[in-house]
């Protein structure tokens, strides 16, 4: 069965692909339209000139569990290891919303991520890391805009100007309802605090990436590469367009846009995907959204190997897979790449599985060769017209969107109706669904699954998490409510209150609640009574 | 002898805050395809939400998923409010998600009939109701 090469060949995401290619594949392909110079518009090769020989990659693992204080040490341990910028992870109860010690938060306190309640813990976070020097990604959704002012807050008290911090947080509201699903919030409410966060950050915080367009989870959730590729990209419309609702102009936002993509085994459609997702963007932002400045067209992107694709069935075998993902990346012109650890189908990864993450980095920076050519795969028939099939295949979703909205921002609308139905959800729930029977049947191969199973099972040193520091934060949290005044938290929470009623930009109100220590989970419930809870509908 | 899935009603749902939801919906579908009724209360449910709804629906099954790492905190409590109400022998519990080797074993001893580490077919779990879904239900009358 694995060995039958009769079997007409599909990518994993189900385009035909064909055993050999020909000039005839690209005929509808012009050089200077479609492709370019790297760094050139449509920027289908890269969004810089030199890419890599100018600059690598950076190596960004993503981090955080249990306190504050103990992902501060894996910070360290990982700056002193060659990565060069931080990732942070938080726990479930800080990405939804709730502070450690509500009832749901119970057994989830520091356990996959780094517990935050208060201002508090986001200075023993970054505790000695230079906030001027390290690029920080804040890994946060609907409450982003509550670790976004606890960052503010703290980088303020450290006499960091904000026009020095660089970083990124994630602020992608819309794809909660279907890939990650930490939401706090509906679909309207969410939307409106990411683009309050744009709107500030604009102005106030000019080097930072306001949002980080996500596919990653999309295609963790389930999806295949042309849905990762299209709802990420009609996300990243809708973002622009609930900007443009506010009065920005098109290039004061658009540059500080950047995207996060996934990666899979099927080494070439990944690459294409990468390639199409430029000139997609490059051309949404010209065409349709006006946009002069070619830092507006730019699409860069970080990547993220798929913990989805990894096996507890000889988890070795992960190693390779996290390679293959990884050098896919490379190749695609990642700007940004971690790489999932080999022991993540067991639990978050032990300190070992991140430095063989890292070094799988380092191996194809310094030793591959990778690196020394941009855009290596450009001119191959087959790349060149996956990457035209990758695209068309995106549109055809993005256009069923957008026929779903009205009015003057179709795609913002279009994309919340989308939501409402449950439609991209089912989409990728069919999807996931369709890939595991393809894997029960035997149709695709994973190996160590369903074909060439090892015998022997191997002991893993697997992450240990110490129980005890859910206790410790609750009395951290216990402790921070006791040192402040009860007055003070009141009055910012009330009037944080009344900004949301009167539709106002709510980060300067948020930067004062933070600073008054009023807790992650009391600023939430505050906007959670004006703007209702949102309840998972339970579609499949 | 092996129910008839027509005649097995299953509940699944998520506790605590995990948000890890593809793998509990490619379930949902593969039990609603194998012919069983499937009633999914989505995510962030309490144990006792589960346990109440599981007495009022009259399931046979109940299977939770949880990938957050925090199964070893929330079955117990799952495992206590089905007993409680006094239906913890009239249904099979099953549990999936992100579960170490060693913890399996644990489980079980909990009360957990069937544990399935993430990676598992679907077919496993629609067998393993099957085979041990032990109260006959009658036919649906038309």
């Amino acid at each position: 069965m694995a060995d039958n090469q009769q079997q007409p060949k599909r990518s994993l995401s189900g385009l035909e692909v064909k055993p050999v290619y020909t000039p005839d594949d690209l005929a509808n392909n012009d050089f200077a339209r479609d492709l370019g110079q790297p760094g050139e518009f449509p920027f289908t090769r890269g969004p810089y000139p030199n890419m890599y020989s100018g600059r690598l990659w950076t190596r960004r693992q993503i981090a955080g569990f249990g306190t504050a204080q103990a992902t501060n040490k894996r910070y360290r341990f990982l700056l002193d290891h060659g990565q060069n910028g931080i990732s942070t992870d938080f726990d479930h109860p800080t990405l939804t919303g709730y502070d450690s010690d509500h009832e749901l938060a119970e057994g989830e306190v520091g356990r996959l991520g780094v517990a935050i309640d208060s201002v508090r813990d986001m200075d023993d976070l970054f505790l000695d890391i230079p906030l001027d020097k390290v690029s920080v990604s804040l890994t946060i959704n609907h409450p982003a805009i509550v670790l976004m002012g606890m960052f503010l807050s703290v980088s303020e008290k450290r006499g960091v100007d904000w026009k020095s911090l660089r970083g990124t947080v994630q602020n992608d509201s819309l794809k909660e309802f279907h890939g990650q699903k930490t939401f706090a919030l509906g679909p309207r409410p969410s939307l409106k605090l990411t683009t309050d966060i744009v709107e500030f950050c604009t102005n106030r915080v000019p080097n930072w990436y306001t949002i980080s367009i996500s596919g990653y989870h999309i295609r963790e959730s389930g999806s295949d590469a042309v849905q990762e590729l299209a709802f990420t990209i009609a996300q990243g419309m809708a973002y622009v367009e609930s900007a443009l609702e506010r009065g920005l102009p098109v290039d004061s936002f658009a540059p500080r846009l950047s995207f996060f993509f996934g990666c899979h085994n099927d080494v070439f459609e990944e690459v294409a995907k990468y390639r199409a997702a430029r000139r997609m963007w490059a051309r949404i932002m010209k065409d349709r959204y006006k946009a002069q400045q070619p830092e507006s067209m730019r699409l860069r992107f970080h990547t993220q190997t798929l913990g989805s694709t990894l096996m507890r069935q000889d988890p070795q075998n992960n190693i390779a897979r996290g390679t293959l993902q990884a050098l896919a990346a490379v190749l695609g012109g990642t700007q940004s790449l971690h790489v999932s650890g080999f022991d993540e189908a067991f639990d978050i990864p032990s300190e070992e599985a991140m430095r063989m993450s890292l070094a799988t980095q380092l191996i194809l920076a310094h030793e591959s060769g990778v690196a020394n050519t941009v855009d290596p795969l450009a001119g191959s028939y087959f790349i060149e017209s996956m990457t035209d099939r990758i695209e068309e295949a995106a549109w055809e979703y993005i256009s069923k969107i957008e026929a779903m909205g009205d009015g003057a921002y179709p795609m913002k609308q279009g994309m919340l109706r989308a939501i409402d139905t449950g439609y991209i959800e089912l989409e990728i729930a069919r999807s996931a669904y369709e890939y595991q029977l393809r894997i029960e049947s035997g149709e695709q191969v994973v190996v160590g699954l369903n074909q060439y199973q090892s015998e022997g099972t191997q002991k893993l040193e697997l992450f240990q998490f110490d129980p005890e520091e859910e206790e410790w934060q609750k009395g951290r949290l216990a402790e921070t409510r006791s040192g402040r005044s009860p007055t003070d938290v009141r009055k910012v929470l009330s009037s944080l209150k009344q900004a949301a009623k009167d539709d106002k930009n709510l980060m300067p109100g948020v930067l004062e609640a933070v600073g008054a220590l009023a807790t992650e989970g009391e600023i939430l419930d505050t906007m959670r009574e004006v703007y209702g809870e949102y309840v998972d509908p339970g579609v499949f | 002898m092996a129910a008839q899935p027509a005649n097995i009603k299953v509940l699944l749902a998520k506790l605590g805050l995990d948000g890890h939801d593809r793998g509990i919906k490619v379930i949902a579908r593969a039990m609603r395809d194998a012919g069983m009724e499937v009633v999914y209360m989505g995510m962030r449910v309490t144990p006792d939400q589960v346990a109440q709804t599981a007495m009022q629906e009259d399931v046979d099954v109940v299977g939770i998923s949880i990938l957050s790492g925090a199964h070893m905190r929330l079955i117990p409590r799952l495992t206590k409010a089905l007993e409680d109400r006094g239906i913890s022998d009239d249904l099979l519990l099953m549990v999936g998600g992100t579960i170490p080797e060693d913890e399996v074993e644990p489980l079980e001893k909990m009360g957990v009939q069937g544990v399935f580490p993430v990676g598992s077919f679907t077919s496993s779990m629609t067998e393993f109701i099957t085979e041990n879904v032990s109260r006959g239900r009658s036919a649906p009358q038309s």
